[in-house]
């Protein structure tokens, strides 16, 4: 299985699977998006359901977070995991089929999963919503991929591993251990199993799994992404590699005990419910050690973000990184908790993780990405790039500061008494009061949504155009 | 032993930790090594090995200066 590279010394990368999990990451963004907007839509529009079951916003939620978290994520991360590992190694993927056998496999479970949702097929777990069958698949996989990262590891060509191999690597073995831990079921028919946890133990262990989803899968992994290609694209190395090691180390330690901020004034311990939450308070120094560490990398090229909207794509992302790692620690805090918990600034201080930090490094590593991939000098259209990032920007901006609005005024109205204990207002006078932050929200998500279409577009334009043999063009370059 | 004397060493634990992880991660004798490891994802391009991504990035680059 030799690829047709034709630079002589230049180990013989395994383009390939780089290239499938780039694009599907572009495809399933656009899916996962889609049902995002759907599902906003409905929350505006209650009868957009149509009556019909598959359609309700309670089968179609699983899907949307499902598809972007674990197929536009899963796919970045496997894209990015698998050229960083093998540049930085100077060695190809290790495995052989093996390598094949994730991509066709991870593909699997994502058509499985969009069709065992919409069917109504769930663990209620939730972000583990998939049934025990494929959950044994995800296992299965997820190993495999071990197996290729840490293989390929092993077979390094140089001296040190990269500081971005520590975040992938730790993202993959704490993701498989979360995974099979929290899955623990006892099936009773093909398409139904319960859980061997119950009661307070079962919630600890689903959150546990849950904040770590998003500590792991969706920060580590990520920052494995920052550590490698916000130097590439600012060309220049990090700005302190100590840093960095001090940042992988602390942020792994701590982010792991944050879970029990999930579970405040439930049946959970007491003592359980604020080491989380401290842990939670602490965890705001490594993730801001990270942040800087990113952003000062641009130091002595400042200029560039003028120019380069890819650039542009992996500062602002780290903007946004660094407000909802800010914004998340205030949240754990008990009594903030009790006023923001349930209501719409949870889903807002998501989405700012979401779609300003693990959606917008994405893109800006795929624009870097794909041009190197495919052999094009740039994009199809860089000025197409800027409009993405505009896009993106405003419907981030605008989903969260309506998610803001809409949860604290939920969160007010919910605790509003009167004088002689009662309480002031009706659940469904709260719904009506966030009827147009609904609106705004899904006018930002379809703004970002749109934007993932100019995206695919340029993408597209971009992997059809000729190959450009950059030294013909430029003969007076030596 | 009771919770607080459990949770008085578990903290002086974390402390040691980081301290050492501080410790090692600014002791001079890795200085060399992490400048080497903070190079790797240029390693391609000091090699001159693949000469089509290096001179795709500064070509591209160049055209932004000039543009």
């Amino acid at each position: 299985m030799s690829s047709i590279t034709s630079a002589g010394p230049a180990p013989d990368y395994n383009v390939k699977v780089v290239k499938q999990f780039s694009i599907m990451t572009v495809v399933w963004g656009i899916v996962g998006m889609l049902v995002g907007v759907v599902i906003a839509a409905e929350l505006v529009w209650p009868d957009l359901n149509m009556g019909l079951q598959w359609f309700h916003f309670g089968r179609l939620r699983p899907l949307h977070t499902n598809a972007v978290i674990f197929a536009f994520g899963g796919c970045a991360l496997f894209a990015t995991s698998y050229w960083v590992v093998q540049k930085t190694c100077q060695t190809r993927l290790f495995g052989g089929p093996l390598v094949a056998f994730t991509f066709w496999g991870w593909q699997a479970i994502i058509v499985a999963a969009a069709i065992t949702l919409p069917l109504g097929y769930t663990t209620t777990k939730e972000y583990a919503e998939l049934e025990w069958p494929i959950d044994i698949a995800i296992a299965v996989v997820w190993v495999s991929y071990a197996v290729v990262f840490f293989g390929t590891i092993m077979k390094r060509k140089t001296k040190h591993i990269y500081v971005a191999n520590w975040f992938f690597g730790s993202f993959i073995l704490t993701v498989a251990m979360l995974h099979i831990i929290n899955s623990m079921a006892i099936p009773v028919t093909m398409t139904k199993s319960y859980s061997v946890y119950a009661g307070a133990v079962d919630a600890m262990i689903q959150w546990w799994y849950g904040h770590n989803a998003v500590g792991f899968f969706l920060t580590a992994g990520f920052l494995g992404m920052m550590y490698y290609f916000v130097p590439k694209q600012a060309e220049r190395p990090v700005y302190s590699y100590r840093l960095s090691i001090v940042h992988f180390w602390a942020l792994i330690a701590i982010y792991i005990w944050a879970g029990p901020h999930h579970l405040h004034y439930s049946a959970l311990p007491d003592w359980t419910q604020s080491l989380g939450m401290v842990m939670s308070l602490i965890l705001l120094a490594p993730s801001w050690g990270g942040m800087i560490n990113g952003i000062m990398t641009l130091s002595g090229a400042w200029d560039k973000l003028r120019t380069d909207p890819t650039l542009r794509f992996l500062v602002v992302s780290l903007s946004f990184y660094g407000m909802s790692t800010f914004e998340g620690p205030m949240m754990s805090i008990k009594t903030v908790n009790a006023l923001s918990h349930n209501t719409d600034w949870t889903i807002g201080h998501v989405h700012s993780g979401a779609l300003g930090w693990v959606a917008m490094i994405s893109i800006g590593s795929l624009y870097h990405l794909i041009p190197v991939l495919w052999r094009r000098k740039e994009m199809f259209s860089v000025p197409l790039i800027n409009v993405h990032f505009w896009m993106s920007t405003i419907g981030t901006v605008l989903y969260i500061a309506s998610m803001w609005v809409n949860g604290i005024a939920q969160g007010l109205m919910w605790r509003a008494f009167n004088a002689d204990g009662t309480l002031t207002y009706s659940f469904a006078e709260s719904i009506e009061a966030s009827y147009p932050g609904y609106l705004v929200r899904l006018l930002g998500g379809f703004i970002f949504f749109v934007g993932m279409l100019v995206m695919a577009y340029n993408v597209w334009r971009t992997v059809r155009s000729e190959e450009q043999p950059t030294t013909v063009a430029q003969p007076q370059t030596a | 032993m009771d919770q607080g004397t459990m949770q008085g060493i578990g903290t002086i634990l974390a402390m040691i930790a980081f301290l050492g992880v501080c410790w090692w991660a600014f002791s001079a004798h890795k200085k060399k090594d992490f400048e080497e490891a903070s190079r790797l994802p240029f390693a391609d391009e000091e090699a001159g090995s693949e000469t089509d991504d290096q001179e795709d990035e500064i070509s591209q680059s160049n055209d932004e200066r000039q543009g």
